[in-house]
């Protein structure tokens, strides 16, 4: 990379090439104001506050030299105007002055005129305290107002862009930020500019308003009060906020957040949490968060969560004391022995799995992972390693997308890939329907459903041709010139890397598709290196941290808790998500084993169990995540637990305790050092690792607001990737397909992001995004099976009771394949996994 | 004008339908030799010989900024394709009625000119971008050049060659800021009409990103004339460094109204004495915008008068030619109450993208409402050149600069009139 040097404010400084003299400022620590440029963003030049005077060397035309003064200085050559610095790139030898009374006048000019339409509600914006505009003002502004008061043109201040986002549309000062996020950055044009000139006005066109599923981002990028969040607008002065460091839980990226926090009176004098921030972390969210992770976290401080351990006596749960409800468990623990299975979620800390594995350890229990996702182990011997960053990925690089739809299940993973897709990298997208990836894909491949492992190996086929014996289905594929141009340009990149789903797949299927991609990998050399390897979009924040400490899905856990006699379930609602776990799964029935119950809500599964034993929200605690990339992140006590509750990994210390094993159960970091020391990944990993910090680009946060946001630095830790540990080899998966039923039809579960989920549920601002019950099937299906659009169905099993079947609504959608009808995950529909029904138009038509 | 110029006896380069009644039907236009320029130069010609000509004509840009159309078109970049011609049909400048005088007129001579720009530059297909005013205009132009496909002088092959040309014309909706060319090129992408930053400059990244060369109506037009009858004979119109002839669109205190086609160089008293017929009712003329609402305020002395007007010497006056629209102010005219609406039109067309334009235009016309209305001080006189010359040199696009011109020189050329206006309230109204 070429460097230039130049000198701004007297300071020399070198950068590439191409670097905007805004940014160059910047990395020389000298601030230069913006309030349309966005370090993210390409520039724009239109709020023109950037003004600087620019000196560039002049060149002799005829020898093409550098003209010199007599002391030998380049002689320069300054504008009559003063230049933006936003859009003006540096040139070697260029002088930069910002503090010029020139350049000062022009500034103070920008700010004056900015304010003549600017209302002066600073003392009840939310914005205030953490204003660009009210910062550079105080930086540069001329500290008194020539624009009389009635000539100010007074605009509406409540207008809602949707009911997530509303507008004021007199703190705006068209800098349109906004707008070409949604248009750069993110891909959803649903806001832009109407009118002009003075009557300039942002406004949505997409219905329901504002309708993207990173809208909260643009109110951290606008310089002012004009936008701001419906959680968090007329709550909070940002002075009064106290940040506090969390990682999101709701997709297996792990976004960094920051949690705004107050003490107040109007909630009993408690520390409430006010709203969530993203926090900078550029190697996994950068400065972005979705809005499921912004004003998902309601459920955290729920009115329905449980607050005592609660006991069944005669036939009823009532509330108990801890010590008689450990005194209980403990010994039907004791009792069960080998017999206890322990079933726990993917929502689970790092410390919490491994106090729950070493505590049913003891016992020489079994323990199962609560998932229907399999191929955790092939992510452990190809994943991610240290020093991957989608980021980094562009030209040259391959990134392949399976079964999976990532706009829905992992947003800021969708907005890297696509980002990394736009800087050149070929991005193929392997799916049975068409998804919103399919957009920025250089090569789209489709295949039935039921077939996702076979379609990998034709891949590996075309390529290599190492596993001649492929069944017709995956050998047909492989005739496909689409499958067989990606297979091509995945195997010629230097670094590529997989994603794989689980839509469509079960956990068999699932295991042998993370198989067929590992052979993917392996045959074109993609692993061992950063940037290559294999990553599982899981359906939980912390399923990769389970698989890394030992944790697997059970083929059959209707079985397994049939067999079991003593069942822990933590952190999973079977009996919720399906009601198949009533009938042949041992819980609710006569018979069915003592029962706990570790969870926040009193679940299906709570409601049947023996003992219930509540925890604190991840809010209330501290631990660490595994990202789906592999990266342990730290998250912090955000708001206090309230006295004599515990998080999960001291209940089960606890419970461990009356076992006599000696768990710890107090400090998180001392159960992350037993771990550290007993795992090889997590060799050398410690709390204090996880929280170092180096510096990111852009420079975000406290006096740098103005520039990148009111995104928080993050001071707290950026985490680490596990390294690889062992050799992965080729192993070629047992091909079993899912076929679909010769009648009827085959339900898909897929993935939605605002679902209604206990995680989500809870955060009643989002209701309007979660629609009833639905499926979705294509037009011929619904006119043969005789259903019109909106209609009423009854989910009808293929196999099991008739009588039992789930009304949803049915909606048409010509991206399902015929015969497919697909399921919302956590809609209260019980399809865990892809499985045959029939579908048939209930009574009732619902409007 | 000199008759041995003129051959075929011709009167008019741009206005021949005035002389040529009937010129806008394709068998007389054709009669008088018109595309024959364009059939001799797809059949005949390399695209950088046409080029080449309309460089040597020294013929420069009529929508203002006079920057020399043959050099516009060779700074098309040849690695990056397709091409496109934009035809700047959007006259909005007040005061400006050239345009849609040609293409109502002479519409051939027009799209001849459309034509040729677009072999030069080997583009395929060109628009022209008209102001959503001119959509009866639309329609008929849309008439002409069907005309044209049916006469094979648009559409594939053109007169055997491989050479095809569309023409398409595309109404704005009504905004001044459109007739700036890269707001324009916003525009007929689809999108709210704002400028962009230049550079990029359109011949390299211009409509959808592609090569572009946007060029006025009236500069397009002396084309096929440059072309048919040589650069020597365009050059020996006009002056040295602006040969040619213009359009001036001749308003405001004047006896005749309208355009006049000239050789530049004319001085203004020629034009407001000589064709104009000189100031109604006795009264004298007080000062000159030469460039519609965007104009400097040229004092209507004797050495102004006698300025020619070109390129070159306008400035010297302390103004600029740009598209000649001459709006003559005579002596019952109180400059505030001019401004002022100036300002008004300013306000009203600012596309609010760059704040010194979007609030400066707005504080300006408060201010000159309150002066023009005898409402203000002394003070409020120096506001308003302060937030003038707070605009001025800090907006994205000429315009807002533009939007200062008549208040800066108002104030500083016309200060008595202020006095006026501050001292005995009501004197203005």
């Amino acid at each position: 990379m070429k460097m230039v040097t130049l000198t701004i404010d007297g300071k020399p400084i070198s950068v590439p090439e191409g670097t905007l003299i805004v940014n160059a400022a910047k990395k020389a620590g000298i601030d230069i104001p913006v309030f349309c440029y966005h370090p993210k963003m390409e520039p724009v030049g239109m709020c023109r506050m950037c003004l600087v005077e620019v000196g560039r060397s002049m060149i002799d035309r005829t020898t093409g030299e550098i003209m010199r003064e007599a002391d030998g200085s380049p002689k320069l050559q300054f504008g009559p105007k003063l230049e933006t610095a936003c859009t003006t790139p540096v040139g070697e030898g260029m002088v930069v002055l910002g503090m010029t009374e020139k350049a000062k006048a022009g500034r103070q000019d920008i700010i004056e005129f900015l304010l003549t339409s600017h209302p002066l509600d600073c003392p009840i914006c939310d914005k205030g305290g953490e204003c660009p505009l009210q910062n550079l003002t105080m930086g540069f502004g001329g500290g008194e107002s020539r624009y009389l008061y009635d000539e100010k043109k007074h605009q509406d201040k409540h207008v809602p862009l949707g009911e997530l986002i509303y507008l004021d549309r007199e703190r705006c000062i068209q800098c349109g930020r906004c707008v070409r996020f949604q248009d750069e950055i993110v891909d959803d044009s649903v806001i832009g500019f109407f009118q002009r000139g003075r009557s300039l006005e942002i406004v949505t066109y997409s219905e329901p308003g504002f309708d993207s599923i990173f809208s909260g981002n643009t109110t951290d990028i606008c310089p002012v009060g004009a936008l701001t969040t419906a959680d968090f607008r007329f709550q909070a002065r940002p002075w009064e906020l106290r940040p506090a460091a969390s990682i999101c839980t709701q997709c297996p990226v792990g976004c960094n957040l920051a949690f705004s926090t107050r003490r107040e009176a109007v909630s009993g004098g408690h520390w409430v949490i006010k709203r969530a921030m993203p926090r900078q972390n550029e190697w996994v969210n950068e400065i972005w968060i979705c809005d499921k992770g912004r004003f998902g976290y309601h459920y955290s401080k729920s009115p329905d969560r449980v607050q005592q351990p609660l006991v069944r006596r005669q036939g009823e749960l009532v509330p108990a004391t801890w010590e008689e409800a450990l005194g209980k468990v403990s010994e039907h623990f004791k009792e069960a022995g080998s017999g206890l299975l322990t079933v726990a979620g993917g929502r689970l800390s790092n410390e919490d799995l491994y106090n729950l594995g070493k505590l049913t350890g003891h016992l020489d229990g079994k323990k199962a992972l609560y998932s229907t996702m399999g191929g955790g182990d092939s992510t452990l011997q190809s994943g991610l390693q240290p020093g991957s960053n989608l980021a980094d990925m562009g030209k040259g690089s391959a990134i392949l997308v399976i079964a999976s739809d990532l706009h829905e299940e992992a947003p800021l993973w969708w907005l890297r890939i696509k980002q990394a897709a736009e800087r050149g990298a070929e991005l193929i997208v392997v799916n049975a329907r068409p998804t919103r990836l399919d957009n920025y894909a250089t090569h789209v491949v489709r295949f039935p459903y039921g077939v996702e492992a076979a379609a990998v190996l034709a891949m590996v086929n075309t390529l290599s041709a190492k596993r001649p014996d492929l069944p017709e289905s995956a050998a047909a594929l492989g005739r496909d010139a689409a499958l067989q141009a990606a297979a091509k340009a995945f195997a010629e990149a230097e670094n590529a890397v997989i994603f794989y789903g689980s839509e469509g797949t079960n956990l068999e299927t699932s295991t042998a598709l993370a198989q067929a991609c590992q052979n993917l990998l392996l045959a074109t050399g993609h692993v061992g290196r950063p940037n290559n390897g294999l990553v599982a979009v899981w359906q939980r924040a912390n399923d990769q941290g389970a698989w890394e400490l030992g944790w697997r899905p059970t083929a059959n856990l209707s079985a397994a808790m049939q067999a079991a006699s003593a069942l822990y379930i933590v952190a999973a609602d079977p009996a919720g998500d399906d009601p198949a776990y009533l009938a042949g799964g041992g819980l609710g029935s006569q018979d069915q084993a003592f029962l706990v119950v570790q969870d926040l809500f009193l679940t299906a599964t709570a409601r049947l169990a023996d003992v219930v034993l509540p925890v604190q929200a991840w809010t209330e605690r501290e631990g660490s995540f595994t990202s789906g990339e592999r990266r342990v992140q730290r998250f912090y006590p955000v708001v206090p637990a309230t006295t004599g509750s515990f998080a999960d990994f001291s209940v089960a210390g606890q419970i461990g305790q009356h076992l006599g094993l000696d768990l710890e159960n107090r400090l998180a970091s001392r159960v992350f050092a037993h771990l550290a020391e007993e795992l090889p990944a997590f060799s050398g990993l410690s709390y204090s690792r996880m929280a170092e910090t180096v510096e990111q680009w852009p420079i975000v946060g406290r006096g740098d607001l103005y520039y990148g946001g009111t995104t928080y630095e993050n001071s707290q830790g950026l985490g680490v990737q596990l390294p690889i540990v062992g050799q992965a080899g080729l192993s070629w998966p047992k091909l079993s397909e899912i076929n679909i039923p010769r009648l009827g039809m085959l339900a898909v579960p897929v993935a939605r992001l605002y679902d209604r989920g206990s995680t989500l549920l809870p955060s009643s601002i989002l209701h309007q995004r979660i629609p009833e019950p639905y499926v979705l099937l294509n037009a011929q299906d619904a006119e043969r099976l005789k259903i019109p659009d909106g209609a009423a169905v009854q989910l009808i099993p293929a196999e099991g009771e008739t009588g039992l079947g789930v009304r949803a609504v049915a909606r048409l959608d010509a991206g399902v394949p015929e015969r497919i009808v697909l399921v919302p995950r956590s809609f209260g529909l019980p399809i865990p996994v892809p499985m045959a029904i029939s579908l048939r138009l209930a009574e009732r038509v619902l409007v | 004008m000199d008759a041995d110029n003129q051959p075929l006896n011709e009167q008019f380069v741009l206005l021949r339908h005035r002389q040529h009644l009937n010129i806008s039907d394709l068998d007389i236009y054709r009669r008088l030799g018109g595309f024959d320029a364009f059939q001799k130069a797809i059949t005949s010609m390399q695209p950088g010989d046409v080029t080449e000509i309309v460089k040597a004509s020294g013929l420069r840009g009529r929508g203002g900024a006079g920057f020399p159309t043959g050099m516009k078109w060779a700074f098309i970049d040849y690695k990056n394709w397709p091409h496109f011609v934009v035809a700047n049909a959007d006259e909005s400048e007040p005061g400006t009625f050239k345009d849609r005088e040609i293409m109502e007129g002479n519409p051939f001579q027009f799209l001849e000119g459309v034509a040729l720009c677009a072999y030069a530059i080997q583009s395929q297909v060109a628009y022209i971008y008209l102001r959503g005013e001119f959509w009866q205009l639309a329609a008929w132009l849309d008439r002409k050049i069907a005309e044209m496909e049916a006469a094979g002088l648009l559409g594939e092959g053109l007169f055997g060659t491989q050479y095809n040309l569309r023409i398409y014309t595309h109404l704005g909706a009504g905004a001044y800021i459109c007739g700036e060319e890269t707001a324009m090129l916003e525009s007929l992408e689809g999108k709210l009409g704002q400028p962009r930053l230049r550079p990029p400059f359109p011949p390299s990244f211009g409509l959808f990103g592609k090569p572009t060369v946007v060029n006025n109506v009236e500069t397009l037009t002396n084309v096929p004339l440059i072309v048919a009858r040589g650069a020597e004979w365009y050059r020996s119109m006009g002056t040295e460094k602006s040969p040619g002839v213009k359009i001036f669109s001749l308003s405001g205190s004047i006896e005749r109204s309208g355009n006049y086609e000239l050789p530049l160089g004319t001085t203004f008293r020629e034009l407001i004495y000589t064709h104009g017929g000189g100031i109604p009712g006795g009264r004298q003329v007080k000062a000159i915008m030469a460039a519609g609402a965007s104009s400097a305020l040229i004092v209507a002395n004797d050495e102004a008068l006698d300025t020619p007007m070109d390129y070159e010497s306008v400035p010297r006056v302390g103004a600029q030619l740009g598209s000649a629209s001459v709006i003559v102010i005579d002596d019952s005219v109180s400059i505030p109450w001019l401004i002022n609406k100036t300002m008004h039109f300013f306000k009203h067309e600012s596309c609010g993208k760059c704040t010194p334009c979007r609030e400066g235009t707005y504080w300006m016309m408060h201010l000159t409402d309150r002066i023009a209305h005898g409402a203000a001080t002394r003070e409020d006189v120096e506001l308003l050149r302060d937030v003038a010359n707070q605009v001025k040199g800090k907006c994205l696009c000429a315009l807002g600069d533009f939007s200062t011109e008549a208040v800066l020189t108002g104030i500083e050329r016309f200060q008595a009139d202020f006095e006026l206006v501050v001292a005995s309230p009501q004197a203005s109204t």
